[in-house]
């Protein structure tokens, strides 16, 4: 800002514009601004270096390393490519399973959420409550989740279903809040001014301003949900996850790596489509 | 609108045949075809998956009503924190802390080269763009969690393996996001400083740096709130942090000292995510 002035009081005292030269050597300098950041950011590195020591690898350390890539190279292919009910192609399933039924549960129960929320809608108090609820269940961790709901269902995919949509409630309402508080209200202004009853109001006038973006929202959320889902099996809640960390932990190596590709593969082609997905809602098609 | 667009661009679709678009004649003559709505089979499939799911996963909504209660039981100890358990959380939060700090500056600190590397407007050589893509791709699809015992079977455990987790999957997240970003860069100031005669490395200092820069501090900074919440789990798989004490605290079923654990989370979580919201806000 400073400088913008101090150009402008230089073209108004010699009533001409600056030649390039002159322009360059009065560009703005924030090596300030640079130099703080950098400082600050050396401050905060060695502060947190001074906790985390490296204490060399494990006995085991490159045994572990070896077998990790070992493993990822010749893979079991008879665990990638079998049909049982422990091979790698049903816990693909079984874990995508589970994220789609945690993302529309979650995409469902995020409905009221947001509506409660929106401080276009809601006064403002009622909002902010449910803003800070929103933000609650977003701080608990996933896995805290799972070793909760675990309680109540017992270990097995339905724990992974119930704690995705309950995980997931916190993320989509908060993008669906955003959608909602965007709304044209001079659309509904309109149909009122038609004549319209409330329910041709939100059927009219709402929902199709909504529909658009909260597919976009969900089908996000799925994308973050299967990636979720494969780690929630390391407590117990069903997928892939347990049976890999089993064979990490049981040192095998061969199985690891199918577990691996299983993985990579999964999430590579899913995230592929909803892209496709989201660019063609995004475009309006 | 769609109707009037018709009559000149009709794109028949694999849908159109099967599901032939009905004909309107307006009244001046001209016929117009509107297109089935695709709705109910997009539905119907729905529907199919979520059976298949719920079959496959087992889930049943008895069970949940049934034996909610245990949930407000555990709930209810939940908002009830035991706080002479809060000087037994400083540390591990503290450590937590450390971990994303370091994970994240070392992780956004490898992502800047590579993703200057991986931007097609920039780097010509579409090997080099196309195989740093696949190598990123390939180290976002790793949960960090799987990561993480890696990284504790290899380098022991403790806050090491959970600083490494956290720079490996920062690096591939930040890469990712970066190079987005810079292939949306105004490259006029570029081309301009090249006829001008500089080399190609002083005119992407001059030019292409300050329209990154601010971007870059402000995926660093959404990548270290990220990292926050993600690095209280890792303890889990015994990579150091708050997750230790979570996971014990579990096992003991203590789940009054458990709320306070989460409550200090909560509360270093918030603030970290209003400070970097207001300095992002700042960036832009």
């Amino acid at each position: 800002m400073a400088t913008k002035t101090k150009l402008e009081n230089f073209e108004q005292t010699f009533h001409r514009k600056l030649t390039a030269a002159e322009a360059y050597a009065a560009r703005p300098r924030n090596w300030m601004l640079y130099t703080l950041i950098v400082l600050i950011i050396v401050l905060l590195v060695g502060w947190s270096s001074s906790d985390i020591h490296f204490t060399g690898l494990t006995v085991t350390g490159t045994e572990v390393a070896k077998g990790v890539l070992h493993g990822v190279f010749q893979p079991d292919t008879q665990l990638l490519f079998g049909l049982g009910e422990t091979d790698v192609p049903y816990l693909l399933l079984q874990t995508i399973a589970i994220a789609v039924l945690g993302t529309l549960f979650g995409a469902i129960l995020a409905i009221p959420f947001a509506f409660l929320a929106a401080e276009n809608i809601m006064p403002k108090p009622i909002a902010y409550l449910f803003r800070v609820l929103i933000l609650m269940i977003r701080t608990i961790p996933s896995l805290v989740w799972a070793l909760m709901w675990i309680r109540v269902t017992g270990p097995g995919a339905a724990c992974g279903v119930i704690t995705q949509s309950v995980c997931s409630i916190g993320m989509i309402s908060k993008m669906y809040i955003t959608a909602i508080e965007d709304l044209d209200t001079k659309i509904l202004e309109s149909l009122d001014a038609m004549g319209c009853t409330p329910f041709q109001k939100i059927r009219y006038g709402v929902i199709p301003q909504l529909t658009a973006s909260f597919i976009s929202t969900t089908i996000y959320r799925f994308d973050i949900n299967l990636k979720d889902a494969t780690t929630l099996g390391i407590v117990g809640a069903g997928g892939i996850g347990a049976s890999l960390v089993q064979c990490l932990n049981s040192r095998r190596w061969a199985m690891v790596g199918s577990f691996v590709w299983g993985l990579m593969l999964l999430v590579v082609v899913i995230e592929f489509f909803s892209t496709k997905v989201r660019t063609k809602l995004a475009q309006g098609k | 609108m769609e109707q009037e667009k018709d009559t000149f661009l009709y794109k028949e679709t694999f849908f159109d045949r099967i599901f032939r678009p009905q004909v309107i004649t307006l009244e001046n003559g001209h016929t117009v075809r509107r297109r089935r709505s695709r709705t109910p089979l997009i539905l119907l499939a729905l529907v199919l998956v979520v059976f298949w799911a719920l079959r496959m996963t087992g889930f049943s909504l008895v069970v949940i009503v049934n034996r909610f209660p245990k949930l407000m039981d555990l709930m209810k100890k939940l908002f009830q924190p035991n706080w002479s358990f809060f000087p037994k959380v400083v540390g591990p939060l503290v450590d937590t802390i450390k971990m994303s700090i370091l994970g994240t500056v070392i992780g956004c600190g490898c992502a800047l080269p590579v993703a200057v590397l991986a931007s097609s407007n920039i780097d010509r050589n579409k090997i080099v763009v196309s195989l740093l893509r696949v190598l990123l791709g390939l180290i976002r699809t790793l949960p960090t969690l799987v990561i993480a015992l890696v990284c504790a079977l290899i380098f022991s455990l403790g806050t090491f393996s959970g600083t490494v987790a956290i720079a490996i999957f920062t690096f591939g997240v930040v890469s990712k996001m970066l190079y987005e970003s810079i292939e949306t860069i105004d490259m006029g100031p570029f081309e301009a400083m090249e006829a001008l005669g500089a080399n190609k490395f002083q005119a992407f200092w001059s030019a292409c740096v300050p329209q990154i820069l601010p971007v870059y501090l402000s995926h660093c900074l959404y990548c270290f709130e990220m990292n926050v919440r993600a690095s209280a789990i890792l303890g889990y798989v015994g990579a150091g942090g708050l997750g230790i004490t979570i996971n014990e605290r579990i096992g003991w079923r203590d789940y009054n000292s458990l709320g306070m654990v989460l409550l200090s989370l909560f509360v270093v979580v918030t603030f970290i995510e209003f400070f970097s919201a207001y300095l992002r806000k700042k960036l832009s």
